[in-house]
């Protein structure tokens, strides 16, 4: 019947059926996705996949709520750096006074998500977990070089941010594996760090995202983590470029040969938001704008 | 898959309903009789149906009513009365920042959500806040007029 076509690409109700749970602890949890074997997702924000379920993308036989587990929604720094639980969600991360003066292009990064109701809803954990290209808080976790936590029924393991994607919305979790925090080194002295992305409208994706950290030494940048978002297929670092920047004065010349190389070094694809050619062309000049705001805040105290 | 009987709690009213687990709160929420929630791309991007979720603007669509079970929900008709409508609505018909009417409601909780947390805001503010909330007629300015208008009216209060 035609109509029924019509009905999936004009409205977007959740025609499928399936089971809700909303376990009250991790172990419980982990142990219902590991009973379900694929068959569940995990079920945080819902800004992501209660939108892949109504077109029909993701079409799972259960969701597993992890929303009532507790100790996951606190942003904290101690001794060994920091700790941002999975449940955080993005206008936590927007509003943090911690992550503004210390872990900036994370909290600038946040800024940019969706419009504010995503950004309420919208969590670290699911962030990461959907392994988007685009997504705005990796080129940051990146350069913040950072790890996750996951727990599994086999236990835990701590993955570093650089291992984790493996491709378009996949990564090394495991289905019955939940990300339950996110673990970064503080950061030096005199080292700071910026934000910036091109897309079409505000609350779209992005085109090209870029995260930069500095830790300066006098005039030289003495350590440069450079990190791009939908220029490939994961969010990726970029080496080379990085070490473009490293022992000689800074300078914005400087930022923009870092620039150059950077964009010689990604990988871009043509999709429906961009073009490759744009793409590289962009991430020069995004690369540049980074290293300056990374650059300028070198000189405040933290990140 | 088995509907539940929830209670959800609306406007300060406790509401039970069976629903089906794929019900959205959007949906619920209507079928609840609360029309002043409105139904627009049902994907996130424009915030027609935006609601407080104890005290936070959230779009009902991406919501799943049992989720919701145990909250404090909020819809614009929750804010004030016909007699005595919020500051903010009262704004909004002052300004003009109201034409087909259909983004006002999401529009007015996304600027109660912002006015809770900063109630004093900058004109950057306010577009970063209602970035989530859609208008195809006014094309904002007098939307941003009102929320400016309202935040002054509610220091004075």
């Amino acid at each position: 019947m035609n109509q029924t076509v019509e009905t999936i690409t004009n409205t977007h109700i959740l025609a499928q059926d399936f089971e809700y749970t909303a376990p009250a602890s991790l172990e419980e949890a982990v142990g219902i996705l590991a009973a379900h074997e694929g068959r569940a997702r995990i079920l945080a924000g819902g800004t992501d996949l209660l939108v892949q379920m109504k077109i029909e993308r993701q079409q799972p036989s259960l969701l597993v709520d992890i929303r009532r587990i507790p100790g996951l929604k606190e942003i904290c720094e101690g001794g060994d750096g920091l700790r941002i639980g999975a449940l955080v969600t993005h206008w936590q991360l927007e509003r943090s006074a911690l992550l503004w003066e210390r872990y900036t292009a994370l909290a600038e990064a946040a800024t940019f998500i969706g419009g504010v109701q995503i950004r309420a809803m919208g969590t670290v954990g699911g962030n990461l977990g959907n392994a988007s290209p685009a997504a705005d808080t990796i080129p940051p976790f990146l350069v913040m070089d950072a790890s996750l936590r996951l727990v599994g029924p086999d236990g835990e393991r701590v993955v570093p941010m650089t291992e984790f994607f493996v491709g378009p919305g996949q990564s090394v979790r495991a289905p019955d594996e939940i990300i339950t925090e996110v673990l970064a080194p503080p950061p030096d002295p005199d080292t700071g760090s910026g934000f910036t992305r091109l897309s079409r409208v505000a609350s779209d994706l992005a085109k090209v995202s870029v995260a930069a950290l500095i830790t300066r030494d006098g005039d030289k940048a003495a350590r440069v983590r450079i990190a791009l978002g939908s220029v490939y297929k994961t969010p990726l670092r970029v080496w080379k470029a990085e070490q473009a920047l490293v022992g000689e004065p800074f300078s914005e010349q400087l930022a923009e040969y870092t620039g150059e190389v950077a964009s010689r070094e990604i990988a871009p694809i043509t999709d429906l938001r961009s073009t490759e050619t744009y793409r590289r062309s962009t991430s020069k000049v995004l690369v540049r704008d980074a290293l300056m705001l990374a650059w300028s805040r070198s000189f405040a105290e933290g990140m | 898959m088995e509907p539940r009987t929830i209670t959800l709690t609306v406007n300060g009213r406790r509401q039970a309903t069976s629903l089906m687990p794929n019900t959205t709160l959007l949906d619920a929420l209507r079928s609840l009789g609360h029309f002043d929630v409105k139904n627009g791309c049902e994907k996130g991007d424009c915030g027609a149906c935006a609601v407080l979720l104890d005290g936070k603007t959230v779009n009902s669509c991406l919501v799943l009513a049992w989720q919701a079970e145990g909250h404090v929900i909020t819809t614009v008709a929750g804010l004030g009365t016909s007699e005595n409508p919020h500051p903010v609505q009262r704004a909004f018909v002052k300004s003009g920042g109201i034409q087909c009417g259909y983004c006002t409601p999401g529009m007015i909780i996304s600027a109660v959500s912002l006015l809770r947390e900063n109630p004093d805001p900058s004109k950057d503010d306010i577009r970063h806040a209602l970035g989530g909330n859609l208008c195809r007629c006014t094309g904002y300015t007098r939307i941003f007029t009102a929320v400016q208008t309202a935040a002054a009216e509610m220091a004075r209060e």
